[in-house]
């Protein structure tokens, strides 16, 4: 019985091990230094991998471009919102100057926690809400203006009429996007069909990638797509000669010879007036959107692929949705 | 609805659905394996992770897909091991420790991939394998003859793995123990050597299910199973622990989950009903899971330890 007993407590050892082993590896937080040396810190907690050549990555990267800061802090991987919750509260009780929930899915956390820390400033995205809070500031993509513009463009390259969009769920910054391009190519070519396909998922790849190939299938030699979910869908892009079009971070890696254009957010657009604001004692309280006339919305262009007329027509989009003279309609 | 009743738009839903059931088949037979042993083992998921990320990265360095597929399935073999001492010798509970397994996986992948990957990269898997003849039949070649080659050794799997429960001595011994592991070991079948074999077999089966996804999708991601493991043990249960009812599941799960998307990508379904749609796929199979729990009873001896001296 003691032998027993001895095994029980030694299989108890060892999954103790195990689940501590994990606890280190889950989520990975990471500290990335910066140029400020004012004692100024962000703390960011974003729903995927910092690095996806998407959502998390863009509010990584507009922080990196920040002046003033001291150090940034990274948890990411949090989808499950309990535990960006848990460190949304740790980042606040550790005195952090500016906590970013990067994640629509954050909000109902956020309202409640934010009211505990009221000296520490909060921003969440993408949303258009503070909750009335005035240590909340809301930020998000009007990612219909370059939705808009990949969808003129993607119209003037398709053969076959048809272009494919693969989204997650349609809301937030996802949805404007995919209006947005839908709206942008069928106003600039009569005639176009373009099929959309909300996989309501943020996260499966896999199926992602069979949206794609029903999209191939199904005729189409352009597809665009957003959110962390797409790398497989680009896979199936390549595999099938069809074009690509990025949207969040520039996604000229997923696929250097597909990859026409991305729009890429610029965060620190609006991050760095966030920063200056707190440091001169305004939290925030306000709602605050990228565009591509305040320049938080730009378009990179991959040189390695040929646009041709596209470009032309991509720019000349650019040029009229930041004049005004072009309604996305999203 | 007419869009999607044509030929060409069935032939992508059965191939799609072909595709998509392979990962959950191959993870799902394992599974059976060692669940007919009496062994359950919740951290499939977190075992295909591992595998897929080491077939990723075998890839990625060695441009070789078979090289990953081998890295794969040894990731599998190791976790397994470790699986095995932890159920087996130090008779763990099951239940707590394939979790356990599964948070190990999710977690130790998403920091190898940080660590030796960074940025998501592509990689190139197999290619579809046209079979000679076969694929140039019309309509039929397309549907079930052009996929990678991976897609047909899951499906060969099938009858290999029921040949080796039901007709060999050591299925036998699996079958045995997973009922009755006291009587199995008075007649001088070592339960343990069973099991951990079993578990081997699983555990290198979910590497392998990981590593087709991951040879199959060209790109890793953190949690890039979004799942699977979890679905191919509720497949086991709705294959009755046969290989071919695990097939029959993965298969109608992959084929609504095909024919969702086809509705979609034709603009049949939109708004609140897009939601409901995707809900489909899982919400079939619990109905069947729930339908056939009631009348095949699973292995006796499942998620119990062995303790000879009891």
């Amino acid at each position: 019985m003691q032998v027993r007993k001895n095994r029980k407590f030694l299989g108890l050892v060892v999954l103790s091990a195990v689940l501590g082993l994990l606890a280190g590896a889950c989520g990975s937080d990471g500290e990335v230094a910066t140029g400020g040396d004012d004692g100024f810190r962000i703390a960011i907690v974003a729903p995927s991998a910092s690095n996806d050549l998407a959502f998390s990555q863009s509010i990584v990267d507009g922080v990196g471009a920040l002046t003033g800061v001291s150090a940034v802090d990274v948890t990411d991987g949090t989808f499950i919102v309990d535990d960006a919750a848990a460190a949304i509260r740790a980042y606040a009780g550790e005195g952090y100057d500016l906590v970013i929930a990067h994640g629509s899915q954050y909000g109902g956390s956020l309202q409640e926690i934010a009211p505990d820390f009221p000296d520490v400033a909060f921003a969440w995205g993408t949303s258009a809400d503070t909750f009335g809070l005035p240590n909340v500031s809301a930020y998000t993509a009007a990612s219909d203006q370059g939705g808009y513009v990949m969808g003129a463009m993607a119209a003037s390259m398709t053969s076959t009429g048809i272009i494919g969009v693969i989204g997650p769920i349609a809301v937030g910054d996802a949805k404007l996007y995919v209006d947005g391009f839908v709206n942008g190519a069928t106003e600039s070519v009569t005639g176009i069909t373009v099929n959309v396909n909300y996989i309501e998922s943020f996260s499966d790849v896999a199926l992602a990638a069979e949206a794609a190939q029903g999209h191939v299938a199904n005729g189409a030699d352009i597809l665009t797509g957003t959110a962390q979910m797409v790398v497989g869908a680009t896979g199936v892009a390549a595999e099938h000669g069809a074009k690509w079009f990025g949207t969040q971070s520039n996604q000229t890696a997923l696929g250097p010879d597909i990859v026409v254009a991305s729009q890429v957010y610029k965060w620190e657009v609006v991050l760095q007036g966030l920063v200056n604001g707190i440091k001169q004692g305004d939290l925030g309280g306000e709602s605050h959107t990228i565009t591509l006339e305040n320049g938080g919305l730009a378009i990179e262009f991959n040189e390695g692929v040929d646009a041709g007329h596209a470009r032309k027509i991509g720019e000349k989009a650019v040029k009229d949705i930041s004049a005004g003279f072009t309604e996305t309609g999203a | 609805m007419n869009e999607f009743f044509t030929v060409a738009s069935l032939v992508f839903v059965v191939g799609s659905g072909i595709r998509l059931a392979t990962p959950f088949l191959l993870a799902g037979l394992g599974e059976t394996i060692g669940q007919r042993s009496g062994v359950l083992n919740l951290g499939v998921d977190g075992v295909m992770l591992l595998g897929a990320f080491g077939a990723y990265w075998t890839i990625l360095e060695t441009r070789s897909p078979i090289a990953g597929i081998l890295v794969g399935i040894a990731v599998g073999l190791v976790m397994g091991l470790i699986y095995g001492v932890i159920t087996v010798s130090l008779r763990a509970e099951q239940g707590i420790s394939g979790i356990g397994i599964f948070l190990f996986g999710l977690g130790i992948s998403d920091l190898l991939f940080q660590k030796k990957v960074g940025t998501p990269m592509p990689i190139r898997g197999f290619g579809d394998l046209h079979l000679p003849l076969l694929a140039d039949i019309p309509k039929v070649g397309e549907m079930f003859f052009q996929h990678s080659v991976l897609v047909y050794i899951a499906f060969l799997l099938v009858p290999v793995v029921a040949f080796f429960l039901n007709h060999t001595t050591f299925g036998l011994n699996v079958r045995a123990v997973g009922e009755n592991p006291a009587a199995a070991d008075s007649l001088g079948v070592s339960v343990l050597r069973v099991r951990y074999t079993t578990i081997l077999l699983a555990n290198g089966l979910a590497g392998l299910a990981g590593a087709v996804l991951a040879a199959e999708l060209g790109i890793f991601q953190q949690n890039l199973t979004n799942g699977q493991g979890f679905i191919a043990i509720a497949l086991v249960y709705f294959g009755a622990w046969r290989p071919i009812g695990v097939m029959g599941g993965a298969l109608l799960f992959g084929m609504v989950s095909a024919t969702v998307l086809q509705w979609k990508t034709l603009g049949l379904v939109s708004g609140a009903a897009s939601s409901l749609t995707a809900m489909a796929p899982a919400v079939l199979t619990i109905l069947a899971l729930v339908a056939i729990s009631r009348t095949v009873g699973q292995p006796a001896a499942l998620t119990r330890p062995f303790d000879r001296g009891q």
